[in-house]
């Protein structure tokens, strides 16, 4: 527990020192703010809570820009200093491979929970204060900024196994890249294409939800707009994810899944590198 | 615990190690004892780092058996002897954005070692005014010397130093091979690789010449002189104008290698110095000097890495 405590805490500081975390409060409290601000114009009649507003589009929103940040976050991690060779030193000093990769792991995430932490939620603050508008709908919001910190999670360790596998930092970034735009935009716009070609409605609503299940973005994007009851209805969604037997819990299950198995396969595969 | 000094606390048996088509060490077989400073030599390339990375446990055998501290050193499996290990990688890497103390400071809290230590070795490596600066910014020599001050962190047994004094000043140089001798007074093992045999001469019991991944010769220096069997230089000074006529009496037998107007040059094999001494002293007045000249240690070296060494 102390190497991994040691670990961590170096990731952090290094993440405060290299202006990664202010950097992603910035862009996260920002994006935040003036969603909350472009969000609170149609709410006026359809009498849905501006938190609730805001919940949905942030939710939209972060599936691109979180993953994104986790990606920046992670695909340097190992390949990084493999490359540059402090590493080497590293390992000789009493803390197993394992240690490493969880330390780090634990320090990426926490350099992620500060930002959502304070980019989110000092927004929402900001945003009650200034407008005066009620805190209803602050349980979604809380979960939205939750589910933000898996699906960070989900993204720090892809990038991880990217940056065990590859043999140069160039490649780790471009494959990291290429990971992002399966997962936030091609997969999604497949899905879509199947769907609109599948007249005949081989795809049932089984067979869709599980295809959803597949992509952690996509499961994030259903957990969030289907969280809530006013936010599924103002999202337009309105029981749509209980009716494909999606429950709360099997995408959160999922999502963890999702972490669990690359941070796995990256121990796996770092363990037996030699350097 | 009398035979402490005997231990042996690395050993390197049948060790072969290739890296896909290409073998890198081939037939290794090492041990080295407790309280042994022991210098691996070659020319770049020889397998000297390689080595290293296997006692280490940073990379595994392609066969053979590497043994440290009577454990597997390979992939972290014995997490407890890292504490008494200190390593200095033949370019050490230091995370650039922090400061010497700050990289020292995280270095001693993964060994368990108390902070004050780290001001303390800063001190001694000459770093201590210039601690508080990024490493993004600090020399080649600067570099090496916090590499040092990291690798004694916690007093280790085991010392791996890689091209230790590359970069560093001759003086910096004699300090640095003082602080050896001083962590080997108090029983640290070394391993010290370098590619200038002359460097290290005096400070280690045991030679290890690597060549091309093979180990060609390995012993203390006067086992080396005898394992080479070069031959011994004679200078003969003797009355002036009379070197041709006593090269002449000396006859055939005698490799005479040259011949001045007051002084010849002779060579023989050890064993055979004294009786051609002998026969020299039988010429009485007309020799009037006797040189003899060991073999240096660049020709040892250069015979172990040139000739062949079956």
């Amino acid at each position: 527990m102390k190497m991994l405590w040691i670990l961590t805490m170096k990731e952090l500081r290094d993440g405060f020192r290299n202006r990664w975390i202010a950097a992603a409060i910035i862009v996260l409290g920002i994006l935040a703010l003036a969603l909350s601000v472009l969000g609170s114009a149609p709410t006026g009649s359809v009498r849905v809570s501006e938190i609730d507003v805001s919940v949905i589009s942030l939710a939209s929103l972060s599936v691109y820009l979180i993953p994104l940040i986790a990606l920046l976050l992670s695909f340097d991690a190992m390949v990084g200093e493999l490359e540059r060779g402090t590493m080497l030193l590293l390992l000789t000093y009493p803390v197993a491979r394992w240690q490493v990769i969880v330390g780090k792991f634990l320090g990426h995430l926490s350099i992620l929970f500060i930002a959502i932490v304070v980019g989110y939620g000092g927004a929402v603050i900001i945003m009650t204060l200034v407008t005066g508008g009620g805190t209803e709908g602050w349980q979604a919001y809380a979960l939205m900024m939750a589910s933000s910190l898996v699906l960070g999670a989900v993204f720090i360790a892809l990038g991880y196994l990217v940056s065990v596998l590859v043999r140069e930092r160039a490649t780790a970034a471009g494959v990291a890249i290429g990971l992002w735009l399966v997962f936030v935009v091609l997969y999604d716009l497949l899905l879509f294409g199947v769907l609109m070609m599948d007249t005949d409605q081989v795809i049932g609503q089984q067979l869709f939800s599980m295809l959803m299940l597949i992509s952690p973005t996509d499961t994030y994007r259903v957990f969030n707009l289907s969280s809530f009851e006013g936010i599924s209805e103002a999202a337009g969604i309105a029981g749509v994810a209980s009716e494909a037997g999606l429950s709360g819990t099997l995408l959160v299950s999922v999502m963890l899944l999702w972490v669990v198995l690359p941070l796995g396969a990256s121990l796996l595969v770092f363990q037996r590198r030699e350097l | 615990m009398t035979d402490a000094i005997n231990q042996s606390v690395i050993s390197l048996d049948a060790v072969n190690k290739s890296y896909g088509r290409e073998v890198v060490l081939s037939d290794v077989d090492i041990t080295i004892r407790s309280g042994e400073c022991v210098v691996l030599v070659g020319h770049n390339g020889a397998g000297k780092t390689t080595l290293m990375k296997l006692m280490l446990g940073l990379t595994r055998p392609s066969s053979g058996k590497v043994e440290v501290l009577g454990g597997n050193p390979a992939f972290g499996t014995a997490l407890a002897q890292h504490k008494t290990l200190g390593y200095l990688p033949e370019s050490v890497a230091f995370y650039e954005a922090m400061s010497a103390s700050e990289v020292l400071a995280f270095y001693a809290r993964l060994k368990g070692v108390e902070h004050r230590h780290c001001e303390e070795l800063l001190e001694t490596v000459g770093l201590a005014s210039a601690s508080r600066r990024r490493i993004g910014t600090y020399s080649k020599g600067m570099r090496q010397r916090l590499g040092l001050a990291q690798a004694m962190l916690g007093s280790p047994q085991l010392l791996f130093l890689d091209e230790p004094t590359t970069g560093l000043d001759p003086s910096l140089r004699r300090q640095f091979y003082e602080l050896i001798e001083a962590m080997h007074k108090a029983g640290a093992t070394s391993v010290i690789s370098s590619h200038a045999l002359n460097e290290v001469e005096a400070r280690a019991n045991r030679f290890i010449i690597m060549k091309a991944g093979k180990m060609v010769a390995s012993g203390a220096l006067d086992e080396l002189y005898q394992q080479a069997a070069l031959p011994v230089r004679l200078e003969v000074s003797v009355i002036p104008g009379q070197a041709s006529h006593v090269a002449e009496r000396l006859g055939s037998e005698t490799a005479i290698d040259d011949v001045g107007d007051n002084r010849l040059y002779l060579s023989c094999i050890n064993g055979d110095k004294m009786p051609l001494i002998r026969r020299i002293s039988d010429f009485g007045e007309l020799v009037s000097d006797l040189q003899i000249i060991p073999p240096k240690l660049d020709e040892v070296y250069n015979h172990f890495m040139n000739g062949d060494p079956s």
